[in-house]
C-alpha cells in the first residue's frame, strides 16, 4: 500500500466536506459536512501512525478527534434546534441580524 | 510471496471502500433529501472504520462504530426529526453559493493533490506492522497524553451540559 492513497483519499474526503459547508442551507446537512472532514483528518493521522511502524500516539489523537467531535454534534444539535424554536426553519443564510 | 499477497488483498480492498466513500460522500452533499444524507453519511463512517481496520488501528474502528454510528447518528437523525426538516424531499437544500462552494472545493483538492503527491510520491507504507495493541495506545494515553485527556474530559462534561442549557425549555 502507498502512503498516498491514503492521503488522497482524506484529501477527497475533505474537499467534499468543505463543499458541503460551504453550499448547504440546512443546519443539521452543514453539521453533516462537518463529520466528513473530521472523518478525512482521522484518515490522515492513522495513515501517518502506520507509516511510523504503528506509533500508538496516532491513534490517541485520532480517539482525541473522535470525542470532540461528539460534543461539536452535540452543542450544534442544540444551536440548531434553538434557531428552529425562535425562528421556524434552519435555513442558514436567513441569519442575517448579525450582519453590518 | 506471502507478503505480496497479502499487499494485493490490501489494495483491491482499499479501493473497493475509498470508491464506495467518495461515492456515498457526494451523496451527502448533494442529496436533497436530509435522512438520505444522513443514511449515505453511514456509509461513509462505516468505509472509514473499515480503513481504519486497514491501517492496524483496530480500537479507533469499533470507537468510530460505537460513536459515531451508534451515538452521532442517531442524534443527527434526532435532530432531523426535532426540527421537523421535510422528510420527503425538499426542493432548495442548496444556499445560493453553490458555484463558488465547487471552486474553492476544487482548487483546495488540486493544492493539497499536488503537495501531497509531491511530498510522497511513491513512499510505500512498511508493510507488517502488526495491530497495535489496545494496551499500548491506553498507556500513551494515559500518560504522555493524560493532561488532554483530562482538558477532554472537562470539554466533554461542558458541551453535554451546554447542548441541555440550550435546548431545554423554560
Amino acid at each position: 500500500m502507498l502512503l498516498n492513497q491514503f492521503l488522497l483519499l482524506s484529501a477527497a474526503l475533505f474537499c467534499i466536506g468543505v463543499y458541503g459547508v460551504l453550499a448547504r442551507k440546512n443546519g443539521v446537512m452543514v453539521l453533516m459536512s462537518i463529520e466528513l472532514i473530521l472523518n478525512a483528518v482521522n484518515i490522515n493521522l492513522l495513515a501517518f501512525s502506520y507509516r511510523n511502524g504503528g506509533d500508538a500516539a496516532g491513534h490517541v489523537f485520532a480517539l482525541f478527534v473522535i470525542a470532540v467531535a461528539a460534543a461539536e454534534v452535540a452543542v450544534g444539535l442544540a444551536i440548531v434546534l434553538l434557531i428552529y424554536r425562535n425562528r421556524r426553519s434552519i435555513a442558514l443564510d436567513e441569519l442575517s441580524q448579525m450582519k453590518g | 510471496m506471502v507478503l505480496a499477497a497479502e499487499s494485493v488483498a490490501q489494495n483491491i480492498s482499499f479501493a473497493i471502500i475509498a470508491v464506495m466513500m467518495v461515492g456515498a460522500a457526494l451523496r451527502v452533499v448533494t442529496t436533497k433529501n436530509v435522512v438520505h444524507a444522513a443514511l449515505w453519511l453511514v456509509v461513509v463512517l462505516s468505509g472509514a472504520a473499515a480503513i481504519y481496520i486497514l491501517l492496524a488501528a483496530e480500537f479507533v474502528a469499533v470507537t468510530q462504530v460505537l460513536v459515531y454510528i451508534g451515538a452521532v447518528m442517531v442524534l443527527f437523525l434526532f435532530g432531523t426529526m426535532l426540527t421537523r426538516a421535510q422528510v420527503g424531499k425538499s426542493t432548495d437544500t442548496d444556499n445560493a453559493n453553490r458555484a463558488p462552494a465547487v471552486l474553492v472545493a476544487a482548487l483546495l483538492l488540486g493544492t493539497v493533490g499536488y503537495v501531497v503527491v509531491d511530498a510522497f510520491s511513491d513512499e510505500r507504507l512498511p508493510t507488517g506492522v502488526v495491530p497495535v495493541p489496545t494496551s499500548d495506545v491506553s498507556d500513551t494515553l494515559f500518560s504522555t497524553y493524560s493532561i488532554p485527556f483530562w482538558a477532554l474530559s472537562i470539554l466533554l462534561t461542558a458541551a453535554a451540559i451546554g447542548a441541555i442549557v440550550l435546548a431545554r425549555r423554560d
